[in-house]
C-alpha cells in the first residue's frame, strides 16, 4: 500500500551551519514501527537526490516516536552565505512529507492505517 | 531535600525567542498569571558580529537595544513582584546593555530596587591573536581549516558560555542578570540550578533543566507557533500565549501557558520542538552537561501542559564551543514576477538571458543560483512540475569576493523589464542592494582558557 509519509507523520526542521535536520514525528504511537522500519536511510538519500550535495544520517528516538535525520550539504552554504530562500531549512519538513512510504497492506492493516489510500501527488513519483 | 523543596514550584518564562520576536511577549508574560523569573533570549549565530560592528562605531553599543524596552514594559513586575529577568541581551558588550538598564531604572525612580548583574569573559576578539600564537587552532568543525585561514577577516569571536556564572548572579542577589554569549539554555537552566540548588554533578537535573531551556528557547514555537501538526485547528494565534517551564527540585517539569491565550501546548506540539536544530539526540553538548534527549518522557496533564521527566545526562566535554563571525566577500539577490500564461517559460528565459550577460560582461562568482518561486524554490526538483501558475518568481543571487562585479550584476535585473521575456512585473523594489555577508565559523577551545567574571551592580 501506498501510504503517504504526510498521512502517518508530522515534522520540524532546522540548520546547523550548511546542514539541515528533519524531525519526523508518528502522529500515532503505533505508526512509529512504520517508520522505523521504511523511512530508512537510503530512502531518504534517494529522495532528496539533486537537492542535497552531502550524506544522510539517521538517529532514532523511540521516546519521542521520532526520527532525526541530518541532511549536509543541503542550504548552499548555509545561515548568511547562502543565496537559497529557506537558507535555514525550515521547510525541508514539508519536503520530507512529500515522500510515500511503500507499506505491506497487512502490516498497514495492522497499525490501523485507514482504508486503501489512494495515492497522492504530492511527489516527483512514488518510488524515487 | 526539604518537603517544602519536594513541593515547591518555580516558573520560569519564556518572553523572547530570538531579536527581533514579539515585542509583546515579556509584558504579557509577566501580567498573565505567576511567574518567578522571565527569560529573554536575543543572541543568534550571526547577531554578535553586527554587534561587533556597532561596538566598533560607538563604544557604548554592541547590545541587543531591544532589551531596553523589553525592562520597560516588565519594570513594575521586577520592583515591585521581584520578578527575576534573565537574559542574553548584552551581546558584545554587557556592561554597556547593564549601563542603559541603569539609566532607565533610574528615569523611573526605581534605581534602588535594581540589582544588575553583568557576565563577562566570553568575549575572546581581544585575545584572539594571543589564543592562536599559543596553539589554540580554533579549526572550523565543519571543514576543519584553522582559523589563521581567514585570522583577518574576523568580526566577531564568542565562547559559548554555561549557567554557573548566571547562578553566582543570581546568588548575589541580581534581579536582572545580562550575558553576553551564553548558551539560550542555560538562560533556563540558571534559575532552576539556583533555586533548587542542583548540585555541579546532578547530571540528570542539569540535563533535565538544559531540556526545559530548549522547550522555551524559541518562544512560542513550543506552543502553536509554527506548528504543523493540525495546524488549520490552533486557537487563536493573534493572542499566542508564550511558554511557561513549572519546574520541580526533582528536575520535572510542565510546560503551560497562562490561561486566556491562543496556541496550544500538546505533547506533538513541544515533540515539534525538542527535534527543532537536533543533531546526534544522544549528546546534546553543554558547557554544563551532555543531556541525552532519548531519555526524555512526555504526558499530556491537562489542557495545555505537558509534564516533562525522566532525562539523563552525564559529564560534559572539557572544550566549549566558540562562536566566530567573518567577513566572506559579497552577494546580492535580485528579483521579477512573471505572470500567465506560461509564466514559469519566462522566468526560465530570463534566467538563461541573465546568465549569457553575465557571462559576456566576463563577472566572475562564486556562486550563482536561480530559483523559481512558485514553482520550485523551497522544494527543489521534488515539487514537480507546477500546474499553470499564475505567476512565476524568478529570484537570481550572486555571491562573491569581488564587490565591484557583484555591484555591477545588480544593474542587470531592471533592463529585463523592456528587453526581456515578456509579461513581467514586481519591480518596484528597485535595484538589489548588495549585501556585505558575515560569515559563521563554529569552532572548540579548551574550557579552562575562558575565566567568566560576575559584577552585581546594587
Amino acid at each position: 500500500m501506498n501510504v503517504p509519509l504526510l498521512d502517518i507523520a508530522h515534522a520540524r526542521s532546522g540548520d546547523k551551519g550548511d546542514t539541515a535536520n528533519v524531525g519526523v514525528i508518528a502522529r500515532r504511537p503505533e505508526w512509529y514501527p512504520l517508520l522505523v522500519r521504511y523511512l530508512t536511510r537510503d530512502r531518504v538519500v534517494a529522495h532528496f537526490r539533486g537537492v542535497i550535495e552531502g550524506p544522510v544520517e539517521r538517529f532514532e528516538l523511540p521516546n519521542l516516536k521520532a526520527l532525526n535525520f541530518l541532511l549536509h550539504g543541503a542550504l548552499d552554504g548555509g545561515g548568511t552565505l547562502s543565496l537559497k530562500t529557506d537558507a535555514q531549512g525550515k521547510v525541508f519538513s514539508t519536503a520530507m512529507l512529500r515522500m510515500i512510504l511503500d507499506v505491506p497492506d497487512d502490516e498497514a492493516k495492522a497499525a490501523g492505517i485507514p482504508g486503501a489510500t489512494q495515492w497522492r501527488t504530492y511527489s516527483r513519483s512514488p518510488k524515487e | 531535600m526539604s518537603t517544602r523543596d519536594s513541593n515547591r514550584i518555580v516558573r520560569v518564562a519564556s518572553g523572547q525567542g530570538f531579536w527581533g520576536d514579539w515585542l509583546e511577549a515579556p509584558r504579557r508574560q509577566v501580567e498573565g498569571g505567576p511567574v518567578d523569573y522571565l527569560m529573554l533570549d536575543y543572541l543568534a549565530e550571526v547577531t554578535m558580529s553586527i554587534l561587533q560592528k556597532q561596538k566598533a562605531r560607538d563604544p557604548h553599543m554592541g547590545y541587543a537595544r531591544d532589551f531596553v524596552g523589553a525592562i520597560e514594559s516588565v519594570l513594575p513586575a521586577i520592583v515591585e513582584r521581584g520578578v527575576r529577568v534573565i537574559a542574553n541581551a548584552g551581546g558584545v558588550n554587557p556592561p554597556a546593555c547593564a549601563a542603559a538598564i541603569r539609566q532607565l531604572a533610574e528615569r523611573h525612580g526605581a534605581a534602588g530596587k535594581m540589582r544588575i548583574g553583568v557576565v563577562t569573559g566570553d568575549d575572546l576578539l581581544p585575545r584572539l591573536d594571543e589564543l592562536i600564537a599559543h596553539g589554540h587552532t580554533l579549526a572550523n568543525m565543519e571543514t576543519g581549516e584553522p582559523l589563521s585561514t581567514v585570522r583577518e577577516h574576523v568580526l566577531s569571536a564568542n565562547a559559548y558560555i554555561g549557567s554557573v556564572p548566571i547562578v553566582e548572579a543570581l546568588a548575589k542577589g541580581a534581579n536582572v542578570v545580562i550575558t553576553g554569549r551564553s548558551t539560550d539554555t542555560a538562560l533556563t537552566m540558571a534559575p532552576l540550578r539556583h533555586e533548587f540548588g542542583w548540585r555541579d554533578d546532578d547530571w540528570d537535573r542539569l540535563a533535565a533543566g538544559i531540556v526545559a531551556g530548549h522547550i522555551i528557547e524559541c518562544g512560542a514555537q513550543c506552543s502553536g507557533g509554527n506548528c504543523l501538526i493540525d495546524w488549520q485547528e490552533i486557537p487563536d494565534l493573534a493572542n499566542v500565549g508564550y511558554p511557561i517551564v513549572e519546574g520541580s527540585a526533582d528536575g520535572s517539569f510542565v510546560i503551560a501557558k497562562h490561561p486566556n491565550t491562543g496556541g496550544r501546548i500538546t505533547v506533538p506540539s513541544v515533540t515539534e520542538q525538542l527535534v527543532y536544530e537536533m543533531g546526534d539526540p544522544h549528546s546534546y553538548i553543554t558547557p554544563d552537561v551532555v543531556a541525552d534527549f532519548t531519555s526524555i518522557q512526555l504526558e499530556q496533564v491537562g489542557d495545555d501542559r505537558v509534564r516533562v521527566f525522566g532525562i539523563k545526562g552525564r559529564p560534559p566535554t572539557d572544550k566549549l564551543k566558540v562562536s566566530v563571525a567573518y567577513q566572506a566577500g559579497y552577494k546580492a539577490i535580485g528579483t521579477l514576477v512573471y505572470a500567465w500564461p506560461d509564466a514559469l517559460a519566462k522566468a526560465e528565459l530570463a534566467d538563461r538571458v541573465l546568465r549569457q550577460r553575465l557571462d559576456r560582461l566576463g563577472l566572475k562568482f562564486d556562486r550563482i543560483l536561480t530559483e523559481f518561486l512558485g514553482a520550485s524554490a523551497t522544494h527543489g526538483p521534488l515539487a514537480g512540475p507546477p500546474h499553470d501558475p499564475p505567476e512565476v518568481q524568478l529570484r537570481f543571487g550572486v555571491r562573491g569576493g569581488d564587490r565591484a562585479a557583484v555591484e555591477r550584476f545588480t544593474r542587470e535585473i531592471a533592463p529585463l523589464v523592456l528587453n526581456g521575456p515578456p509579461s513581467v512585473t514586481g519591480f518596484a523594489g528597485g535595484r538589489p542592494k548588495v549585501e556585505e555577508i558575515v560569515a559563521y565559523w563554529p569552532a572548540l577551545i579548551d574550557k579552562g582558557v575562558v575565566r567568566t567574571s560576575v559584577e552585581v551592580l546594587a
